[in-house]
């Protein structure tokens, strides 16, 4: 299994380029805002209900502060920074000429795919970490449930996975990282916001772009609802997403 | 140890290369030598696994490159056209990586590392980003790759292109030192660069190899005559006659004349030496003889034969190239 060597050689790459830090900043400093924002829009809420009792029966800081994080706010962040982070994954290396070496080293060309995407997950995984860093502060003050929110990171690494993924995919199509960026951005948002279709066209096909639309999901983990169909339809989309990749890099190969 | 049959290769309706059929015996180095857009990084590419021929099949240390790509590239090194590298990385982390993945050993990694990087001289740039490398350094960064795994096979593409000439002397006597351990094949459109480096060549032109074997052999065959060169002072007419009556002699050409004294250069059916007889003609023409050497016929002869003989303008400025 030759994964470890890639992977170990793409986290060097993201250590020495800029892009990584980057979105690292942007993500965190974003998050941050956001979350300073809805905890004074939180506090001021509690201290008005504190003076007026009978209106603040459903006050929760779980469901007030930390789903609008998970469930929109980290969304629109990971959709629209992700794709900076997977673009160079294979467009660069085919750019630069690189692949024509890597792809003659005695590794299965699944073995490379797989390396590139787990070590941009992992630098996924790691950016979400740092964000427990809200949830933690959040918890020294008031009383969190606990369940919803690790439910909100499970739903923000399943969405990232299967975002990352199709990253990788467009990456495979393209030598350009700028068009890779944008097909990733574009495949993402149209994603996410093709349930807005689902009312207005009802029956069967409603029901099946509402099932394709990644918001429908993302929403029920931050809700602290945990649904197999949910899970699954990230995972899904997460193969098909390296499956396409994987072909994309064989049919590259007979092209020359 | 490389054994290549009716290659052929079609990018869209382009057709790069077409039949290409040689071999490569174990230890050996061999010059893969045509002008620019013969087919040479196309065949190479082929054999190094990096994409597929369109039909016909090639063997690379006992394994086909097709259906076992796996095992050849385990047992190649493979150096291409532009050297392209990760120029983000370190010298000596990049070269680790590489052995890693070429499966050497942990244990043996550090040794193996240190040992190319020394052969190569690339020691002392060994913590520098490769993309502030010259390209001298880079290049031999690139062979180190490609040695690092001690590969039974190398597949170099023009190792020397973009080289100032202390450069490209190095490279070659790097490549030179590579003999016996490793059979190589290295292209290249630079004709000395052949003779200098390698044992044997196969010239490619538009696709198609049209020469193929041991340099001297080549030779023979496409000049199958001795030649020599002989200055003279006489009447040119005179002693082109006379010399044309010796047994053996093809055909007799005068080059120039100054002062009197002629240049002929003068062909005989091979293996016949006709040195002696030139001479005792000259002392019994009372002619003066200046200067009489057989003249030996280079590799660069034949390219032009071979090349310039199917097209004019393209090989005619390889050729000229080759000889600067
Ligand atoms: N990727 C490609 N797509 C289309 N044509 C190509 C490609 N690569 C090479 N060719 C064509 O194939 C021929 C052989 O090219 P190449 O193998 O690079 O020659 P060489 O290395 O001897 O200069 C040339 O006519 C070239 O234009
Ligand atoms: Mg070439």
């Amino acid at each position: 299994m030759k994964i470890w060597p890639i992977f170990k050689k793409e986290m060097r790459l993201y250590a020495t380029s800029p892009i990584a830090y980057v979105v690292f900043f942007i993500f965190l400093v974003v998050m941050g805002w956001f979350f300073s924002q809805i905890l004074n829009y939180f506090a001021m809420a509690s201290m008005r209900s504190a003076m007026n009792p009978s209106m603040g029966r459903d006050l929760n800081v779980t469901e007030s502060v930390m789903r609008p994080l998970f469930g929109n706010i980290s969304v629109i962040l990971v959709l629209a920074l992700m794709p900076f982070l997977t673009m160079r994954l294979l467009a660069e290396e085919r750019q630069t000429g690189t692949i024509e070496l890597l792809l003659t080293y005695p590794v299965r060309d699944w073995e490379v795919l797989l390396g590139k995407y787990l070590a941009v997950f992992g630098l996924y995984t790691v950016l979400i970490a740092l964000t427990l860093l809200y949830p933690l502060m959040l918890a020294y003050f008031a009383r969190l449930e606990w369940g919803t929110v690790l439910s909100g990171y499970l739903g923000l690494l399943l969405m990232g996975s299967s975002f990352l993924a199709v990253g990788l995919f467009a990456s495979s199509l393209t030598v350009s990282q700028i068009v890779a960026a944008a097909w990733t951005f574009g495949i993402l948002l149209l994603l996410w916001v093709i349930g807005w279709g689902a009312d207005t066209l009802g029956g069967t096909w409603g029901k099946v772009l509402q099932h394709l639309s990644t918001m429908e999901h993302n929403d029920n983990f931050a809700k602290g609802v945990l649904d197999t169909k949910d899970v699954l339809y990230y995972v899904n989309l997460t193969l098909l997403a390296l499956f396409l990749a994987y072909r994309s890099v064989e049919a590259r190969r007979w092209k020359g | 140890m490389i054994e290549v049959e009716r290659l052929t290769k079609h990018y869209g309706p382009v057709t790069a290369i077409k039949d290409v059929s040689f071999s490569v015996a174990p230890g050996q180095i061999v010059g893969f030598l045509g002008p620019n857009g013969a087919g040479k990084s196309t065949t190479m590419r082929i054999l190094s696994c990096f994409m597929p021929a369109s039909s016909g099949s090639a063997r690379v240390a006992g394994h086909d490159v097709f259906r076992e790509s796996l095992e050849v590239r385990r047992r190649i090194g493979y150096l291409p056209e532009n050297v392209p590298l990760y120029t983000e990385m370190r010298v000596g982390p990049y070269l680790e990586f590489v052995a890693e993945v070429k499966g050497v050993s942990r244990s043996d990694r550090r040794r193996r590392v240190a040992d190319v990087m020394d052969r190569c001289r690339v020691d002392d740039v060994q913590n520098r980003l490769i993309g502030t490398l010259s390209k001298g350094y880079r290049q031999r960064v690139g062979l180190a790759q490609a040695i690092v795994s001690d590969p039974e096979v190398l597949i170099l593409d023009e190792p020397t292109i973009g080289l100032d000439p202390r450069q490209i002397t190095e490279i070659r006597s790097l490549i030179k030192s590579l003999a016996g351990q490793h059979t190589v094949i290295l292209s290249t459109h630079i004709l000395p660069e052949v003779s200098m480096v390698c044992s044997g060549v196969i010239i490619i032109n538009k696709g198609a190899v049209v020469a193929q074997g041991p340099i001297d052999s080549l030779v023979d065959q496409f000049f199958p005559t001795a030649r020599v060169e002989v200055e003279i002072v006489g009447p040119p007419p005179a002693v082109r006659d006379r010399i044309r009556g010796i047994s053996g002699v093809l055909s007799v050409e005068d080059q120039m004349v100054a002062n009197g004294a002629a240049r002929y250069v003068v062909e005989a059916a091979r293996g016949r030496d006709v040195r002696a007889e030139i001479f005792k003609l000259a002392a019994q023409q009372q002619w003066d003889l200046l200067e009489l050497r057989r003249v030996g016929m280079t590799l660069e002869e034949v390219f032009i034969r071979i090349v310039a003989g199917e097209e004019g303008g393209e090989a005619g400025a390889a050729a000229a190239e080759a000889g600067a």
